[in-house]
């Protein structure tokens, strides 16, 4: 038997720009085994639910990730909305569609610039990111900020916008969208880039069923588990099927990933072009949650569920989240094993992880 | 101390998350990128602590990275700049309830420039950095001067404060001997805590 050693990474570790440690049990190169350890950035938010009332509630919920924060927000408006049984007006689920797939289209082009740089080739990263910009100003110009907005509440909006300007964002999308082609040629049909991710780290189906791995990386090894196709919010009135591949290695979940741009592109067009006028928000008055409600949701990352507990007060008894990245993290330490240590930075990188979800 | 003179010109900075939600730490990585583009001002990130001038750190602090934050602070070459980016690195912010999170990396290390904001926007985070570069400058000045410890502008090396019963860092205060750090003044005591040395009458004559 060759010499075990165990290689430490993280937690600050160049290709993350969030902790989290590994101890990678070596033989020679090969990875034997590998040992997640979390909690460097644990705060206990689900905790502060004692101490801020429901409304409220959702500036939290929404600062759980910083990069898929509305749909943080729009999770747990859902909870709480379907414990008190309100029924949300339709422009604002179209609203709220449409910010949270701009929201994706933010999180995977982020991700794709990180896997740039964490494969060495900086030019594309440096192109990926000035790309995201684009949705960035979006966000900045309907919301009011570029990372955490904070317009969604129970029972609705706080903002609306205009049929003019989501006319015009999808003129902006479609632009992008050209350029986008050209950008994601270099991931998909790129020899070098393709030597790092064809057939590294591959996953079976059966696996990813069997570890329970969720969003584009169960989807990149077959596994069709989109929420989304449950019709929450507009998306039961617009038309879209799962992006599935079948490689199951770091290739096919950027490749998911990819045709999920695209995709999200395609859904703001035709949420736009159907959404009815109307009101934004319901009010809700002198009611508080009662029951017991599960909310789910189908994040950037992955499936993400909101569980919330009420007792008719205007604290909540308890929220718990679910996020993606936690479901994950068994696929991940699954693909770890057996593989070169080269390669780790690009195994870790392609479950998306967010660390700050994870841990909460 | 000629060559370091370059150093305000093409300060490097390294990046670490304490326990922020990512909204910082993406903002941190966007000015790096075409639209902010703070390589022009000849900044670059880098990921070792000891070619670093310049720690920016997002989130506060918790039991378990307070060690990661130290490291990384005391493997940085002097002279040194803390910028604390984003809300959540200066106070706490939304999340200061929190059980596990203890408050502002001021908690931890000395910090030089607050970048408020939730989450510090982009502009806010090169302004931050630039006026790093000041504090930079005076730093250096004093280094240049034969100071062997710079502790211009509030700034203590972390080894000269004390640690309270409860685990909080007090920095160095004004009217405490400041003694020359040439060699480690500091002793740990049998919890692995920084104490404060005794003075000893020699040291007390000659200040």
């Amino acid at each position: 038997m060759a010499k075990r050693t165990i290689i430490p990474f993280g937690p600050q570790h160049p290709v993350l720009p969030e902790p989290i440690h590994l101890d990678l049990v070596l033989e020679d190169e090969t990875v034997v085994e590998a040992i997640p350890q979390i909690g460097y950035i644990h705060r206990g938010l689900e905790k502060l639910v004692e101490k801020n009332e429901w409304p409220e509630m959702v500036y939290i919920i929404e600062r759980v990730c910083g990069i898929c924060s509305f749909g943080h927000g729009w999770g747990y408006c859902k909870s709480v909305e379907g414990n008190l049984g309100v029924e949300v007006p339709p422009r604002a689920e179209y609203l709220r569609t449409i910010w949270h797939e701009l929201g994706r289209i933010h999180s995977h082009l982020l991700w794709l610039g990180l896997l740039a740089d964490g494969f060495g080739f900086e030019s594309l990263f440096m192109h990926t990111w000035r790309l995201r910009e684009t949705i960035l100003d979006i966000f900045e110009e309907t919301t009011g900020g570029r990372i955490i907005f904070s317009v969604c509440k129970v029972g609705g909006l706080r903002k609306d916008v205009s049929n003019e300007t989501l006319d015009k964002i999808v003129v902006r999308l479609r632009g992008l969208e050209k350029e986008l082609k050209e950008l994601t040629e270099v991931f998909l049909d790129d020899v070098s880039v393709k030597n790092r991710l064809v057939g590294v780290g591959a996953l079976t189906k059966e696996e990813a069923t069997s570890l329970g791995a969720v969003g584009p990386v169960a989807r990149g090894s077959g596994v069709s588990n989109d929420v989304r196709q449950d019709g929450h919010g507009a998306y039961g009135e617009l038309d879209f099927e799962p992006c599935l591949e079948e490689g199951g290695d770091c290739y096919a979940r950027c490749k998911v990933r990819i045709r999920e741009l695209f995709q999200s592109i395609g859904l703001i067009a035709q949420a736009v072009s159907k959404i009815p006028d109307g009101e934004i928000a319901v009010e809700i008055k002198g009611t508080h949650p009662a029951g017991e409600f599960v909310g789910r949701m189908e994040q950037p990352r992955g499936e993400a569920y909101y569980y919330s507990k009420g007792s008719g007060q205007k604290f909540l008894e308890r929220i718990r989240v679910r996020t993606p990245t936690n479901a994950n993290i068994p696929a991940l330490v699954k693909t770890l094993a057996g593989s070169d240590l080269a390669d780790v930075p690009m195994l870790v990188l392609t479950i998306d992880p967010c660390i700050s979800c994870t841990e909460r | 101390m000629k060559t370091m003179a370059s150093i305000t010109k093409s300060p490097w900075i390294i990046h670490y998350d304490g326990s922020s939600c990512n909204g910082c730490d993406i903002e941190v990585l966007a000015c790096l990128t075409p639209m902010y583009d703070v390589e022009r001002f000849g900044i670059i990130n880098t990921g070792n602590p000891k070619h670093a001038d310049i720690f920016l750190v997002t989130g506060s602090v918790n039991e378990q990275n307070i060690p990661v934050v130290k490291q990384i602070y005391n493997q940085m070459p002097n002279p040194k700049v803390v910028v604390a980016i984003g809300i959540c690195a200066t106070s706490g912010g939304i999340f200061r309830d929190c059980y596990n999170i203890i408050g502002g990396i001021d908690k931890v290390i000395p910090v030089d420039v607050y970048v408020p904001g939730c989450a510090a926007r982009p502009e806010a985070i090169i302004d931050g950095v630039v006026k790093g570069l000041g504090v930079l400058a005076e730093k250096q000045a004093a280094l240049a001067k034969g100071i062997a410890d710079p502790t211009v502008s509030g700034a203590y090396r972390y080894e000269n404060g004390t640690y309270d019963g409860d685990g909080t860092f007090l920095p160095e205060e004004e009217g405490d001997t400041v003694i020359a750090a040439a060699e480690p003044q500091s002793t740990d005591d049998e919890n692995g805590l920084r104490v404060k040395p005794a003075m000893t009458e020699e040291q007390e004559v000659d200040d």
